[in-house]
């Protein structure tokens, strides 16, 4: 009992069903977990009080036909929660209480579920390291001087942490994958429309995409079939039956085809990144998958791509921050303009507000052709690279990212290097495409590195079998030392 | 090209963001190294690509023109900053 928050979802959903727990105990026990974790700076929010009634209400009356029974979840500050406050890590959102709830959350609470609290991200999900939240940079349970990832760091912290027992984070660029990687944690960000947009705070709408991140490829799919479903409110919702991830999940990958892109190699990159992949290419090899290589020609201009496109989505979805309706308003200003422009300036942070700037500029009159119609081209060719690759194979290994785990502060003062841990999984964003990171082994340092698995449209299903089956031959098991309680 | 720190201002105004005087300097430093970064798409001629506008082969769906919603004023002023009993209130616009 004093151990289940070690455990898999999969494993805790089995001791609810079997009552060796009641959810009341549960959620005691995470809530516990929680409370001696302050050091991690995970959780913006936190809603014991309706997570133990939620506890009570279920083991009064347990319903275990559903998905997710009995189990309490905290889930990333970005998603949308009736009556509970959402800031989005803005200080701009910091006062938010939503009175409708995400799709994607309503689905967790309709299989059972319910909110334990709400994570710490990167302020609107724009960051690679958790550190763009006004509410302070979260500490990868890892190590304490270490960045737990971003944008969804609080979400991979308190993951990794046993402070929840699966998560929910959001994926514009690498947002699910990176910190999933730097925790050593499974992390999926699903094919465009998969999941609701409805009811996420917005970043860049043609590239965001909820998803699960959890300990095990099984909890994944667990996770992923509680969340998606068709929504009439997104209209980029995908309207198609809803598969049934877990009881399809299979490790048999004899025959499946593995596309390897020469151009992930890239310059600098760490050796053990490189020997990571070998040890990733070997084991599949050994499940009977074949290894073919491949190239995605336009790689190098995913990135640069991507600070074209997301800027630009950005500073439009973002212009409804006016301090009118919702949100912080400045108390400066003799005139309506002049309390827009300060409500903005003292509302947002140095990175939501040089993303604006960019997005403003790359849209603005004159320079419309040079960037933004420039990169709606260039994704084109991004996303006709992985068409072409996909008529010869099944999925795509990849690294999940250039380096583990940084320091925090490390690279605050760079932008452009910041931006480069995305370099490996940006391009899946700008094809809409599924990907899965999973925890694959350490670097030298004792930081846990990660592959990515990229699949087809809507084939989910078929890298959570390539990753099931290779988590189960992979030998190596995140162990994090509770060095903070 | 090079963005100045005037070219910034003006793009901030049009943003609606107030820009601290003190520092512009390094907003256009950090702008300058993005847009050099960006600018390596220059490399690339796409005269003949046609951009990419949905990721999704589907086109949006429409649907009934019928009242889905509607009656929840209070919550939609619920989390305005400054509101009487039916609207939100702005500094004065006009004379």
């Amino acid at each position: 009992m004093s151990n289940i928050t070690n455990q898999s979802l999969s494993e805790i959903l089995e001791s609810i069903k079997s009552k060796k727990i009641s959810s009341l105990e549960l959620t005691q026990a995470y809530i516990k977990n929680i409370e001696n974790a302050k050091k991690l700076n995970a959780f913006v929010t936190t809603t014991f009080d309706q997570a133990l009634e939620n506890a009570k209400k279920f083991d009064n009356k347990p319903n275990n036909e559903l998905l997710l029974s009995g189990v309490p979840l905290a889930v990333k500050d970005l998603f949308c929660t009736e009556n509970v406050k959402t800031t989005a890590g803005s200080n701009i959102l910091n006062n938010f209480v939503p009175s409708y709830e995400s799709t994607v959350t309503k689905n967790l609470w309709n299989n059972g579920a319910f909110l334990l609290g709400k994570l710490n991200c990167d302020e609107f999900a724009m960051g690679s390291s958790n550190e763009t939240s006004f509410f302070g940079n979260v500490i990868n349970p890892i190590e304490d001087h270490l960045v737990p990832g971003g944008s969804s760091g609080g979400s991979s912290s308190a993951l990794a942490a046993d402070l929840t027992p699966a998560t929910i984070g959001t994926d514009t660029g690498g947002s699910i994958r990176q910190p999933a990687s730097f925790t050593g944690t499974v992390g999926l960000k699903p094919t465009y429309g998969l999941c609701s947009r409805w009811g996420i705070v917005a970043f860049a709408s043609s590239l965001d995409q909820a998803g699960p991140m959890t300990k095990t490829v099984n909890d994944c799919s667990i996770m992923l079939e509680a969340m998606t479903g068709f929504d009439e409110k997104d209209s980029t919702s995908i309207n198609k039956k809803k598969e049934i991830y877990s009881k399809n999940l299979k490790d048999n990958i004899k025959g499946l085809k593995i596309g390897i892109p020469k151009e992930y190699r890239v310059d600098n990159m760490p050796k053990e990144i490189d020997e990571l992949w070998e040890k990733g290419k070997k084991i599949l090899k050994n499940l009977g998958a074949q290894l073919i290589d491949i190239s995605l020609p336009h790689t190098k201009y995913a990135l640069p791509t991507y600070y074209i496109v997301a800027p630009a989505e950005a500073s439009s979805n973002l212009a409804r921050y006016d301090g009118v309706r919702y949100g912080y308003r400045s108390q400066k200003g003799k005139d309506l303009i002049e309390m827009y422009e300060n409500t903005r300036s003292e509302g947002f942070g140095d990175e939501v507000k040089r993303r604006i700037l960019i997005g403003t500029y790359v849209l603005s009159s004159g320079y419309y052709d040079a960037y933004y119609l420039k990169a709606q081209k260039v994704r084109q060719l991004i996303k006709k690279d992985f068409d072409d690759s996909f008529t010869k194979v099944d999925a795509i290994l990849t690294p999940s990212t250039p380096s583990s785990a940084f320091k925090i502060g490390e690279k605050t003062n760079d932008p452009v290097s910041m931006y480069l841990n995305d370099i490996f999984t940006v391009p899946v964003n700008l094809a809409g495409l599924p990907a899965l990171s999973l925890p694959a082994g350490l670097d030298k340092k004792g930081y846990p590195l990660g592959l990515q698995l990229i699949g087809k449209a809507l084939d989910e299903q078929k890298i959570l079998n390539i990753g099931y089956a290779f988590e189960k031959n992979c030998g190596y098991k995140n162990e994090v030392k509770k060095w903070w309680s | 090209m090079s963005l100045d720190k005037e070219k910034i201002k003006h793009v901030a105004k049009l943003a609606r963001i107030s820009v601290d005087e003190a520092k512009v300097d390094s907003l256009t430093k950090d702008l300058n190294s993005i847009f050099k970064f960006i600018e390596q798409l220059n490399e690339l001629n796409t005269d003949k690509v046609e951009p990419l506008t949905s990721i999704l082969n589907q086109s949006l769906r429409s649907r009934k023109d019928e009242i889905s919603d509607g009656k929840i004023r209070e919550k939609i002023l619920k989390n305005s900053p400054k509101k009487n009993e039916e609207f939100f209130v702005v500094p004065k616009v006009v004379e």
